[in-house]
C-alpha cells in the first residue's frame, strides 16, 4: 500500500528532470543529507550552493545511483533512483569533483573509452568531433595528466557531454579553475542548456549562483532556500546597510573600520557585519532593530551610511548561521 | 537533447553486441594502461625470465662439491682408494685435512666443512683379517636435502672402490649394493623438477598481483567514481579487465617454458595442447583471485598484502619446496584448496610424464571450480556504488 502510494505521488510530470522528496542519507552515524525535497525543471540551469562537507556531492551522488538513500524516493528523468539506477546512467553525465579521467590514456584515448562504453556509433570520429567541439584538437595525443587545471576541466565536461545526455550533473566543475576558463565554462553550459540539457551544477562561488535560472542552498544536508536568485534574496528577510569611511586615508581608515566592525556586532539587531576594503555590510533580520543599532554612528562625519540590497552571499551566510543555531 | 538510439538496445543479440562492446572498450583501456605503464612491462617479461635462470641455476636439490674434512690415521692404498672414490662422486669436495676428531667437529660446528671422513688407524689392516672395520662418515644434517643424496651415494661408491682394489671379495661387496631407481628425472637433475614448478609460482605472484592492484588503484585515482557512474556491468569490468592479463600471462609462459627447453633441456613428454589448456585455466584462475583481492582490500598496499599472504602457503603447501605427500593431512588439505598445488601436478604430469587428460581431470575439474568461486565472491563483493 505505501509502496503504491508513493509511486502513484512520485510519477513526475514530464518537464521535470530531477524531483526527489525527502532524501536522507548518513554516514557512520552522521545525518549528511537530511529529508531534501527539490525539482528541476527540464532545460534548467539548476545551482547547487552550499559549504563544504554540506551534502552536495552525496546527493549528487544519490541523484546518479552512485549512493543509495537511506530514505527518500526520487526520480530522475523520470526513472526511479533507487531501482533504475542503471538506466539512468545512460541519460546522465556525471563530472566528478575530483578529476576522474585517466591520467595515464591521452585525450583522445579517454574520449574513445567513453564513447565506447556509452555505444556512440563511431567512437574514433566521436572522438574527432568532441576534441574540435573542445577546442582540445592539438592536445589529442597528449597525456590527460599532464593538461592543466583550465583543460582537464573542459576534457571532463566533454567527456560528459560526449554521449549526448538529458542531464549533467557538475560537481563544483571550476573549483581551481581561472576565471577566463570559468566564463568560456559558464558560456558552454548556457549552450548546452539552450539545446534542452538540463544541468544540475554545484559550487561555492557566489557569482556563478547568479548566472544560474534557479538555485539551492543547501547547509548541514538541509536545503535552506531554492528559487531564482531574487526570490531567495527577497525571501531572506535580510535588510542590509552599507557604511563607507571618507576623508580617512590608509592605514587609518582600515583601524577605523575594524573598530566600527566590532563594536557594531556587539550591538543588538545586528546579525552579520562583513567589511569589503572601506566599506561594511551590516545585515539583520529585524530591520528595525537594525536601524536603531547603528542610529548611534549615524552622527559620525567620516561615515557615510546607505541602505542597500543584500547580497547572496549575505543571505547564505545568515542562512548558514541560523541553521547552525536551530541545530544547537 | 533528444535520445540517441545508441543507447535503448533491443533484443537479445543487440544486448549481446553492447555487453561485448564495453568489454572490448575495458580491454583497450587496460592494455593502453598496461603499454604506457613501462616499468611493469618490463618487469612482465623480465622476471619471469630472471627468476627462471637464476633459480633454475641456484636451485640444486642434489649438490655437488660439498667441503669435506678428512682424518686418515694412516696413508696407504686403502685410504687413498677411499678418498679417491669419494672425490669421483663429485659430492665431496676435500677442503682440510685434520689431526683430530676435535678438530674436525670444530668445523662442522662452525660450518666451515659439511662432512667429515675418518679412517681409523689399523684400517687396511682390520679388513684384510675380515674384521669389518669402521669408517666413520659424520654429515652436517641441519639441511637434510643437502646431506642426504651424497650420504646415500656413500656405502656403494665405497664398496665398490675397496672391490676394485681387490682388498675385499668383490662378491661381498655386492651385498652391501643399494638399488636405487630415480622414475622421470633419472640423472635426479633438479631444473626437471625446478621448471615446471618455477611456471606455476611465477606466474601465481604476477598474476595475482596484476589484478589484485586493478580495481583498488582505480580507486585510489578517482576514477572509479568515474566508471561506476557509466552505463557497465561489474561483471563487463571484470572480464575487461582479467582479458588483457591472460595475453600476459600466456607470453610469460611462453617465455619461461621456452627458456626451460633450451637451457635446462625440460622435455615436453605430453600433448602440448593439454599443456597451452592446462596454463591457460591456471591463468585464468588465479587472475581471478588476485581480482577478487582487488575488491576486499580497501587499498593497493592491501591488497599486495592479501597477495602475499596467499602467495607464501602457495610455494609451501602446493608441493614445490617440499613433496606433498609429505605433509600431515591438515596441510594437505590446504593444498588442495591452492591453485598451485593442481597446476603443478597437471604440469609436471604432462612435462615429465606425459600424462593425458584422463590422469589430470581431477586437478583440471578443481582448478576450474576454484576459478568460479574465485569469480563469484568478486562479482558478488564489487561495490556497484559507492556506499
Amino acid at each position: 500500500m505505501m509502496e503504491a502510494a508513493a509511486s502513484a505521488r512520485m510519477e513526475p510530470p514530464p518537464d521535470v528532470a530531477i524531483s526527489v522528496e525527502g532524501l536522507s542519507k548518513s554516514f557512520s552515524g552522521h545525518m549528511v543529507v537530511d529529508h531534501l525535497t527539490m525539482r528541476v525543471m527540464r532545460g534548467q540551469i539548476y545551482g547547487f550552493l552550499g559549504p563544504n562537507g554540506s551534502g552536495k556531492t552525496t546527493t549528487i551522488r544519490m541523484l546518479c545511483g552512485l549512493l543509495t538513500p537511506d530514505s527518500g524516493e526520487g526520480t530522475c528523468l523520470g526513472m526511479n533512483i533507487r531501482t533504475e539506477a542503471r538506466k539512468i546512467r545512460e541519460r546522465v553525465g556525471y563530472m566528478t569533483q575530483r578529476f576522474s579521467l585517466y591520467q595515464d590514456l591521452s585525450v583522445r584515448e579517454n574520449l574513445e573509452f567513453v564513447a565506447r562504453v556509452y555505444g556512440v556509433p563511431q567512437p574514433e570520429k566521436a572522438a574527432t568531433a568532441a576534441l574540435e567541439r573542445l577546442g582540445l584538437a592539438g592536445r589529442g595525443k597528449q597525456l590527460a595528466g599532464s593538461l592543466s587545471g583550465g583543460w582537464k576541466q573542459r576534457l571532463a565536461l566533454g567527456a560528459c557531454i560526449l554521449p549526448s545526455p538529458d542531464l549533467l550533473l557538475l560537481d563544483e566543475p571550476t573549483a581551481g579553475v581561472d576565471p577566463k576558463a570559468r566564463r568560456e565554462f559558464w558560456a558552454q553550459i548556457h549552450d548546452l542548456a539552450a539545446d534542452g540539457l538540463t544541468v544540475l551544477v554545484s559550487t561555492h562561488y557566489m557569482d556563478e549562483a547568479e548566472r544560474c535560472h534557479e538555485i539551492a542552498y543547501i547547509a548541514y544536508g538541509k536545503l535552506l532556500a531554492q528559487g531564482t536568485v531574487a526570490n531567495v534574496i527577497a525571501a531572506s528577510g535580510l535588510s542590509t546597510w552599507t557604511v563607507e569611511v571618507t576623508g580617512v586615508e590608509g592605514h587609518a581608515a582600515g583601524q577605523l573600520v575594524s573598530s566600527l566592525s566590532r563594536s557594531l556586532s556587539a550591538r543588538p539587531g545586528v546579525d552579520m557585519v562583513a567589511p569589503f576594503g572601506t566599506q561594511l555590510h551590516i545585515s539583520g533580520r529585524d530591520a528595525v532593530a537594525l536601524e536603531a543599532a547603528i542610529a548611534s554612528f549615524r552622527g559620525d562625519p567620516r561615515l557615510v551610511f546607505r541602505k542597500d540590497a543584500p547580497t547572496l552571499e549575505d543571505v547564505f551566510i545568515d542562512l548558514m548561521g541560523r541553521s547552525k543555531d536551530d541545530l544547537r | 537533447m533528444s535520445a540517441p538510439d545508441h543507447a535503448h538496445p533491443h533484443g537479445p543479440v543487440a544486448h549481446a553486441l553492447g555487453v561485448v562492446r564495453r568489454i572490448s572498450a575495458m580491454i583497450v583501456k587496460e592494455f593502453i594502461q598496461l603499454r604506457r605503464d613501462r616499468v611493469t612491462f618490463a618487469t612482465m617479461i623480465m622476471i619471469p625470465l630472471l627468476q627462471l635462470i637464476l633459480f633454475g641455476y641456484a636451485i640444486n636439490t642434489t649438490p655437488r662439491h660439498l667441503p669435506t674434512a678428512v682424518f686418515a690415521h694412516e696413508n696407504n692404498e686403502i685410504s687413498r682408494a677411499i678418498l679417491a672414490a669419494l672425490r669421483n662422486t663429485a659430492f665431496f669436495a676435500f677442503v682440510r685435512e685434520v689431526q683430530s676428531a676435535d678438530e674436525a667437529e670444530h668445523l662442522i660446528r662452525a660450518g666451515d666443512v659439511l662432512f667429515f671422513v675418518e679412517i681409523p688407524a689399523g684400517f687396511e689392516r682390520s679388513l684384510r683379517r675380515g674384521e669389518k672395520p669402521q669408517l666413520l662418515v659424520a654429515a652436517d644434517a641441519t639441511d637434510p636435502v643437502g646431506s642426504a643424496n651424497a650420504l646415500a651415494a656413500l656405502s656403494g661408491v665405497v664398496g665398490t672402490a675397496l672391490a676394485r682394489e681387490r682388498f675385499v671379495d668383490a662378491a661381498g661387496a655386492a651385498a652391501f649394493e643399494i638399488v636405487q631407481h630415480r622414475r622421470y628425472n633419472p640423472a635426479g637433475t633438479s631444473q626437471l623438477n625446478i621448471v615446471p614448478g618455477l611456471l606455476g609460482t611465477i606466474l601465481t605472484m604476477t598474476m595475482l598481483i596484476f589484478t589484485a592492484l586493478s580495481v583498488t588503484r582505480e580507486i585510489e585515482r578517482g576514477t572509479m567514481e568515474s566508471l561506476l557512474s557509466m552505463p557497465i556491468h561489474p561483471v563487463e569490468i571484470m572480464l575487461g579487465k582479467i582479458v588483457p592479463y591472460v595475453a600476459v600471462g600466456i607470453l610469460q609462459a611462453v617465455l619461461i617454458l621456452s627458456a626451460g627447453m633450451i637451457l635446462f633441456g625440460v622435455p615436453v613428454e605430453g600433448s602440448p595442447w593439454m599443456l597451452a589448456a592446462a596454463t591457460l585455466l591456471f591463468i585464468t584462475t588465479n587472475l581471478s583471485i588476485g581480482y577478487t583481492f582487488s575488491t576486499l582490500a580497501q587499498n593497493q598496499l592491501q591488497a599486495v598484502q592479501m597477495s602475499f599472504m596467499f602467495f607464501l602457503p602457495s610455494i609451501l603447501l602446493s608441493g614445490f619446496m617440499f613433496p606433498f605427500s609429505g605433509m600431515p593431512l591438515w596441510a594437505q588439505w590446504v593444498g588442495e584448496v591452492l591453485p598451485l598445488t593442481h597446476f603443478l601436478r597437471m604440469v609436471r604430469g604432462i612435462l615429465l610424464k606425459g600424462s593425458d587428460f584422463a590422469d589430470l581431470r581431477g586437478d583440471a575439474a578443481a582448478l576450474f571450480a576454484l576459478m568460479l568461486v574465485a569469480m563469484g565472491i568478486a562479482v558478488a563483493r564489487f561495490r556497484q556504488t559507492l556506499d
